[in-house]
Parts: structure tokens; sequence; C-alpha cells
């Protein structure tokens, strides 16, 4: 028997200056899609501190490999095979068991499978760009994909996104569910971006940097590279649910 | 000294970009083959306890024009007011009622669509009876932090008028915005980004 307390708290507050603020003009579409209103300060009910729940079994074989999930007739993507896996925490530095995690992203060329995609670079037959897991007891998730290429946006005259790989969180209670984007380490085009860019404090950002893994590399076969997430972590002191008590 | 607390931050946002539904609704966005079927799609079957009811909206920007590319996600108790989920320290919910929907924008109009049933009342943390609302989280290509907030039901009126939460918003002529208005069996339920209606957000 595990004696390992069920956390059920409210969720701490979130540090509002860590993440990127509404209004960004140097990243454009913010503008007309920014709240300019003060939000409602709400500590967290049943409402917030509960959330869905995904199964294993929900699951497929596949899923969490980009490599072979959208592959035909035997063959495989193009480009520079990669390895991506980390760990979910919390803010305590918890493991977060049981939670989906989604990603998707471009191709090595740097374009997606979208029809709104009007990047030149071709779409790889071989690749959809999507995927998901469910973290182990530990917190722990990984997949295997294709690094996937840089590519212009249509935000200043020369803007480029830097290689990235989208990723949305659950986690347990809906206020802790996020997304964002996980960048890989030595990009020169990081600096540069609009969108990193909207994130005020450089550590925070670092924070989205995925070293490279050496340690997890399959040699002959796949870099890796680690990305740890930090979710919001729950109060362990509860006044709120006396049912278990602190 | 004393000791050092330790917490670690949390992982950033980053916006969720124009092809959101790449990621979590493949099939909708044209990449079939991969998952058997996007997430969230169904919310009740057969055997759901509790009123049906429809809710329909769009996400609106600072000009009044629909996103397109927005997704759209529902979190909601049952018809006994409970949630399904592990951290759902009351009872057992509905077994038969997911309790989370999620919907892309449609690529025409932008208009998202839940078929869902209607909640019944949750307790506010002192005790007193929160009116029935199903949580709304946004994200979307220049929302650079996802959006949280909630929809109240029209025909709640006594209820909402108690609510513990929409009672305590300075500006009560902001309230509306939080309340689907109902035709039929159907509820509306416009997101102001911007504007005279912006929508009330949450900072939860």
């Amino acid at each position: 028997m595990s004696n390992e307390k069920k956390d059920n708290g409210a969720f701490m507050q979130r540090d509002r200056n860590w993440h990127p603020p509404a209004f960004t003009p140097t990243y454009k579409t913010s503008v007309l899609r920014s709240p300019q209103k003060a939000l409602l300060s709400l500590d967290n009910t049943v409402s917030e501190m509960t959330g869905p729940v995904f199964g294993h079994n929900q699951i497929g074989e596949l899923d969490n490999d980009l490599i072979l999930n959208y592959a035909k007739n035997g063959e495989m993507p193009i480009g520079e095979r990669i390895v991506v896996h980390g760990r979910v925490l919390d803010e305590r530095g918890k493991p977060v068991p049981n939670v989906l995690v989604e990603f998707w992203q471009a191709n090595a060329g740097g374009r997606y499978r979208h029809k709104k995609e009007t990047y030149l670079a071709p779409l790889d037959p071989n690749f959809g760009g999507c995927g998901r897991a469910i973290t182990d007891d530990a917190g722990a998730y990984c997949f295997r994909t294709i690094k996937p290429g840089p590519y212009p946006w249509p935000n200043g005259v020369n803007d480029w996104r830097p290689a990235h790989i989208h990723f949305s969180v659950f986690g347990q209670g809906f206020a802790q569910r996020l997304i964002t984007q996980m960048y890989f380490e030595g990009d020169p085009l990081i600096a540069r971006c609009p969108i990193v860019n909207t994130i005020p404090d450089q550590k925070a950002i670092d924070q989205l940097i995925a070293p490279l893994d050496m340690g997890n590399t399959l040699p002959m076969d796949s870099l890796a590279y680690k990305f740890d997430i930090v979710l919001r972590g729950r109060r362990s002191t509860m006044f709120e649910n006396r049912m278990e008590g602190n | 000294m004393t000791q050092p607390l330790d917490y670690l931050k949390e992982t950033p946002s980053q916006t969720a970009g124009p092809y959101v539904h790449i990621g979590c609704t493949p099939n909708f966005s044209g990449i079939e083959g991969v998952f058997a079927e996007d997430l969230g799609v169904t919310m009740v079957n057969d055997l759901t306890e509790g009123e049906r009811i429809t809710v329909r909206g769009s996400v609106i920007d600072g000009k009044g024009a629909a996103l397109k590319d927005a997704l759209v996600e529902i979190w909601q108790a049952d018809a006994k007011g409970l949630y399904n989920s592990p951290f759902e320290m009351r009872g057992a919910a509905d077994p038969n009622f997911s309790g989370w929907g999620r919907c892309p924008g449609a690529m025409d109009t932008g208009e998202f669509v839940f078929e869902t049933i209607k909640p019944g009342s949750v307790p506010f943390k002192d005790g007193r009876p929160m009116a029935p609302h199903i949580t709304f989280w946004i994200v979307a290509r220049g929302i650079n932090l996802g959006l949280h907030t909630r929809m109240y039901f029209s025909d709640e009126d006594e209820a909402n008028k108690a609510d513990p939460i929409l009672t305590r918003i300075e500006h009560q002529s902001r309230v509306p915005t939080l309340i689907a208005k109902k035709t039929g069996s159907e509820y509306r339920f416009d997101i102001h980004l911007q504007g005279d209606q912006e929508t009330v957000f949450f900072d939860i």
C-alpha cells in the first residue's frame, strides 16, 4: 500500500509575470485578440480543481511515434530522427502521472500538414505531424519524431519561427491546462522570434529550450532532447477539503 | 539563513498557433488514420442523465470578426453537480458523462458546438451553491495564454442572482457577458476578446 496522500487542494496562484502578457504588439495577431480588461481573480473552486482523465486504453501503440504513425508502404519520413522525452512535474517537484500530453509540429522542411499553410517547402507524404502520450507513474513521457524545420511566417517582412514542437498538457485539474512550445538548444532563431519574445523574462524563455541529451541518444539511430514540463502545484494545506484534512 | 523554498516555476505558455487542430483534432484538420477519433467530440450517450442541451457560439476579436482558428474546451459537472474526476471528493459522477468537450471553430464560420447536458449546481468553497455553469478554456493564434471563463444559463435567473462569483463582479453591467441566451434547447454563448462586450475572463 502506498502511503502517499492524494492531494486535492486548490492550485497555487499562477505567476502571470512569468507568462507572456496578452497584448504583445510585436506578435501582431495578439493586438485584436488580447483581452483588455482586468481578469476576475478567483481562488479555485471544485470546478477548477477537477479535470478530465484520459486512460492509457485511449492511446494507440503508435501514437507516440511520429516516424511511423503516418508512414505508408514501409517508408519513413525524411529528416533528422530524434527522441523527445521528459517528465511532467508540478511546482513542488512532484511527478504528475496519467497526464495526456499532445504534440504537433512541422516536418523537416518546416511545412505543416494543413490546408491554410502557405510555405513553399514540400509536404512529406510519410509525416502527419501529430502524436500523444500519457505520463507514467514517474510523470515521464517520450516520443520519437523528425526534427522540425524552421519556417517563415507573415508577421514581420522577414520573420522566421525557430524549429519548435507544440505541446498541449492537461494535468489533473482544469486550472493546470497549458499549451506551450519546445525549442531546440543552440538555435539562433530563438532570440529573434516574436512569439518566443512575448515572454518577458529570459529565464522563462530558457525553460522552453530543450537541451541535447547525448545520454539518451540512440547510436546510429536518433539524437535525443530532454524537455521537462512544470504544471501548477496543488496547495498541501487544505482548509476547504475537510474530508481528508491535512 | 532560512531554508530555500525550492518551488519550480510553471512552464511558460506559448500561443497554440494557427495549427492547434493538427495536434488536438487531427481528423478535423484532415490528418486521418493516426487517431481513430478526435478527443472530446462526444460528451453524452443514450444513458447520460439530465436535460440535453446544445451550446453554440463564436470567439470574436476586437473588430467583431469570428476567429476561425480557435479551439474551445469545456468542463462541467453532471446533472447532479458532480465532476467525473478522481479529484471529485463528494461522490461518483454519472459514468455515462465525461464532463469534458473539445471543439475546433468551424473552418468557414468559426462556430463551436457542444452537445451536452445541463449541469447541476456545484458548491462554492463556503458551501453556498454556485449557479449551474460550464467552465470554458479558449486558445488560438494570437492568444498568448489560454483564457478561462464560465458560461451561466439565462433560464437560471434566480440562481445567477445569488451566485457567489457573479455577485462579486464589481461592474454588474459585465455580468451578461457570462450568460448564455436560451432559444429552445439551445444556448448561444459568444465570447468577445475585446471591446464593450468583452467577456469576463478569470485569473484562476
